[in-house]
């Protein structure tokens, strides 16, 4: 009893020690130095052009937009210092932020925003363009801190289509009038960011310093960023334990390293600051092939699939099980759907009254290491149990964007992020007019009804958000019911990093502009 | 009668055959030993060794058994070993033959045309020929028997090219043989106690190049085979070293058995070598 008192008075001793070095540190400390993993090694740094993950990763910390979001996904002033929405919901108005000014010197206006949204992104962006064309009246300038976009009708997801992998706003005075994939200061690109592009050695490092002029006083607070280019899985992990590098973001090292790494002094892990992105993993079915456009086959099918053990034993318990085809985490979720549960005699039933025969059905795997490899293997397991003659078939990630997006598989493993409003990233994936080719993350599946699609299409523009619910509730439960895609796994990506790392993860999009606020103890 | 006797008289090759033939066995009846898929997750996963009489040699990331994994993977190995060799027999044998025997301006062609095999290192190109054809039993196969056969040419025709003066082939020249006759009636059928000695040895090395190939993804995702088991169980060698060690001491054994028992057989068919070291 004595003793179990002294250890309850040593507790509250220590505790209330740390939480008075807490308040003295609350003074951030400048000029620190931050070392990041990141892979695959970014194609490019111009966030306008390319948006590979990892582009957004670095990129996120040089160029701006006009918004941030919160873990809510509440939107935060960026560039944009606040803004107004009219009573009809069809025009916003946003004042810039004073005294920003680019990398290079020059002064940031209303011009640039202007340019940026109607011109820049309307021609190159893939997500940005069917925004602005079909959804964008027009984008004007009002004076120099403030521009006005009309829209042709409301258009709700337009205050979650701004963040900067979506809508980064890029300098009018060197891209204005000039071929804007040639332009040679794509290489060396120039943002608002809190942080300058200083070198890139391929290969090795991307090195970024602190933009002294940054618009906020005393912001950045770290002086320097390092992403390092490190290829093998392994090799990040041991780079982490060896003290090399300070964080390893999210898919940066293997599922089941993370409770490793996880217990090593100084460490912390999130799952924040994925909020935004909410993938979704799951399997592509080619509707197009035989039994596999057959609804009851497919139920089959997702009656087979251990969803459980996928994410206990294979993902390591980093994740939730997905209800359909929007994400628990994002808005317009509904539970209120048919459900799936891991049921092999109930599967088996289903795919042998489908009318399946026996034909052989490819399995195509993720081609992003071991954890996926497994995954494919469990699967076909799953459906060799129901009785599904299933072929895997390996490739790497050239071939599996090639297959996928061309349409040249049976079954495809993929994970596809949300980006806030399904309007923005979940429609795509099974509107018929997405059935594109070359594009891995549209419908490659080829599924199609014309109900979904005018369901998709209404609650994009509809007028109040009970209205978006509402539609958004009936299309996903037609979704779950006629099963365009097997949904596996709400993935989460775990931020692995030193607990002196402060304020790292603050957004819903985490790392990719979380560097700002950052500092270290 | 003589040859057994010098076969028995290495007592490494004694031993190499005996776990030879083991692994040969548990090839043939381990499908009876183990009816279930060796994929399929049958219990607990990280189950360690010795622990359940269930699972004598543990469990994988998975749960799959590791036991299975092995018997079923024997199969695997051993089929792949000698299919292969017989392809790079196949490419190997028939070329050098009518290199060594042609002599001339054909000896050069194909001998250029082997060297230019044998200058690119062979393990990247099989990584190449398996990425390209896309990994199967079949795309494996080749591409060991393309990689491999080269010292079979090279040594075929070595050998022709001293048989090829003997009395008994000029002997059949006179009597008004067929070329082709006489390369398969006289000259062959000296060859094969090395051909037997290098293929024996050969189905070693493509038991190894299977193994690498797999160990790095490269292998027929649908067979289980010990260098995927060992590949896969890599990034848990920390926490679950049986998954890897058991396959790896698979492969370690059955290659030293291909070896020991391709050296006996070497001394047994080569009277001469033998004699040399009596």
């Amino acid at each position: 009893m004595q003793l179990w008192k002294k250890a309850a008075a040593a507790v509250i001793i220590t505790g209330a020690a740390t939480g008075t070095s807490n308040v003295w540190a609350q003074a951030p400390k400048t000029g620190d130095t931050v070392h990041v993993v990141v892979q695959p090694e970014p194609p490019s740094l111009m966030q306008g052009l390319n948006q590979n993950a990892t582009t957004n990763m670095v990129a996120g910390n040089i160029y701006e937009s006009l918004l941030r979001y919160d873990e809510k996904l509440n939107p935060q002033p960026s560039l944009a210092k606040s803004w107004e929405i009219s009573s009809d919901a069809k025009t916003y108005t946003f004042k810039l932020q004073e005294g920003v000014t680019w990398h290079d010197g020059k002064p940031f206006s209303a011009d640039d925003v202007v340019f940026s949204l109607d011109k820049f992104l309307r021609e190159v962006h893939p997500r940005w363009r069917p925004i602005a064309n079909n959804q964008i009246d027009k984008i004007e300038k009002v004076d120099d801190l403030t521009i006005r976009i009309t829209l042709k009708q409301p258009f709700g997801p337009l205050m979650l289509a701004l963040e900067p992998a979506s809508a980064p706003i890029v300098p009018r005075h060197i891209y204005e009038g000039t071929d804007y994939r040639a332009n040679p200061m794509n290489n060396t690109p120039i943002g608002t960011g809190p942080f300058k592009l200083k070198e890139w050695r391929k290969g090795s490092y991307i090195h970024l310093t602190k933009n002294e002029n940054y618009w906020l006083k005393d912001k950045p607070i770290l002086s320097e960023i390092y992403w390092h280019v490190i290829p093998d899985a392994a090799a990040r992990a041991v780079a982490y334990e060896t003290g090399k590098v300070d964080v390893l973001p999210g898919g940066s090292v293997d599922v089941y390293d993370v409770p490793r790494l996880s217990k090593l002094p100084n460490t912390c892990v999130t799952t924040k600051g994925w909020e935004m992105m909410a993938p979704i993993a799951w399997i592509a079915i080619n509707h197009r092939n035989g039994i596999l456009g057959n609804k009851q086959f497919r139920q089959g099918l997702m009656h087979a699939i251990d969803k459980e053990f996928g994410r206990d034993v294979i993902y390591g318990g980093l994740g939730k099980e997905p209800t359909g085809p929007i994400a628990s985490k994002t808005k317009f979720y509904s539970e209120d759907v048919k459900k799936y549960d891991y049921d092999p005699a109930k599967a088996t039933e289903l795919i042998k009254a489908s009318g399946y025969k026996g034909e052989p059905i490819k399995i195509l795997g993720l081609p992003y290491g071991e954890t996926w490899n497994r995954w494919a293997e469990a699967v076909k397991q799953n459906l060799a149990d129901a009785g599904v003659n299933a072929e895997l078939v390996n490739t790497d990630v050239a071939g599996w964007t090639q297959q996928t997006g061309n349409f040249d598989f049976d079954l495809s493993f993929n994970f596809v992020y949300q980006l806030g409003d399904p309007a923005i990233g979940v429609a795509r994936s099974y509107v018929s007019s997405n059935i594109v080719k070359g594009n891995p993350f549209g419908n490659v599946g080829g599924y199609s009804n014309p109900e979904v699609d005018k369901l998709f299409a209404e609650a994009a523009v509809a007028p109040t958000e009970e209205k978006r619910q509402e539609l958004y509730t009936k299309v996903q439960q037609i979704l779950t019911d006629e099963l365009p895609v097997l949904w596996l796994l709400e993935l989460d990506f775990p931020t692995i990093y030193r607990c002196n790392v402060k304020n790292l993860v603050t957004t819903a999009i985490g790392l990719n502009d979380g560097f700002r606020d950052a500092w270290k103890e | 009668m003589n040859f057994l006797k010098r076969f028995i008289r290495n007592r490494g090759a004694v031993i190499g055959l005996v776990i030879l033939l083991a692994v040969m066995i548990f090839a043939v009846i381990g499908p009876t030993l183990f009816p279930q898929s060796p994929w399929r997750m049958v219990g607990r996963p990280f189950t360690a060794p010795f622990t359940m009489d269930r699972f004598p040699l543990g469990t994988d990331m998975l749960g799959r058994d590791i036991a299975a994994g092995l018997v079923h993977g024997a199969r695997v190995s051993l089929l792949i070993g000698v299919i292969s060799t017989i392809v790079a027999l196949l490419i190997g044998v028939p070329l050098g033959a009518v290199a060594g025997y042609a002599g001339g301006f054909f000896d050069d062609v194909l001998m250029r045309f082997t060297e230019f095999f044998q200058t690119i290192p062979s393990f990247a190109l099989a990584i190449v020929l398996v990425a390209v054809l896309q990994p199967s039993l079949a795309s494996i196969v080749i591409a060991i028997g393309v990689v491999s056969w080269p010292p079979v040419a090279r040594l075929v025709r070595g050998e022709v090219l001293s048989l090829r003066s003997r009395e008994y082939v000029q002997a059949a020249v006179t009597i008004g043989q067929s070329t082709p006759r006489i390369i398969f009636s006289q000259v062959l059928p000296n060859t094969i106690a090395p051909i037997i000695v290098m293929g024996s040895l050969m189905v070693a090395s493509a038991i190894l190049l299977e193994s690498s190939l797999s160990f790095l993804g490269l292998g027929d995702p649908n067979l289980m085979s010990w260098g995927y088991m060992v590949g896969a169980g890599r990034t848990r060698l920390l926490d679950a070293w049986w998954i890897s060690f058991f396959p790896g001491i698979a492969i370690f054994l059955t290659v030293l058995a291909l070896n020991l028992t391709g050296e006996g057989l070497n001394d047994a068919l080569n009277p001469r070598l033998a004699r040399g070291r009596k």
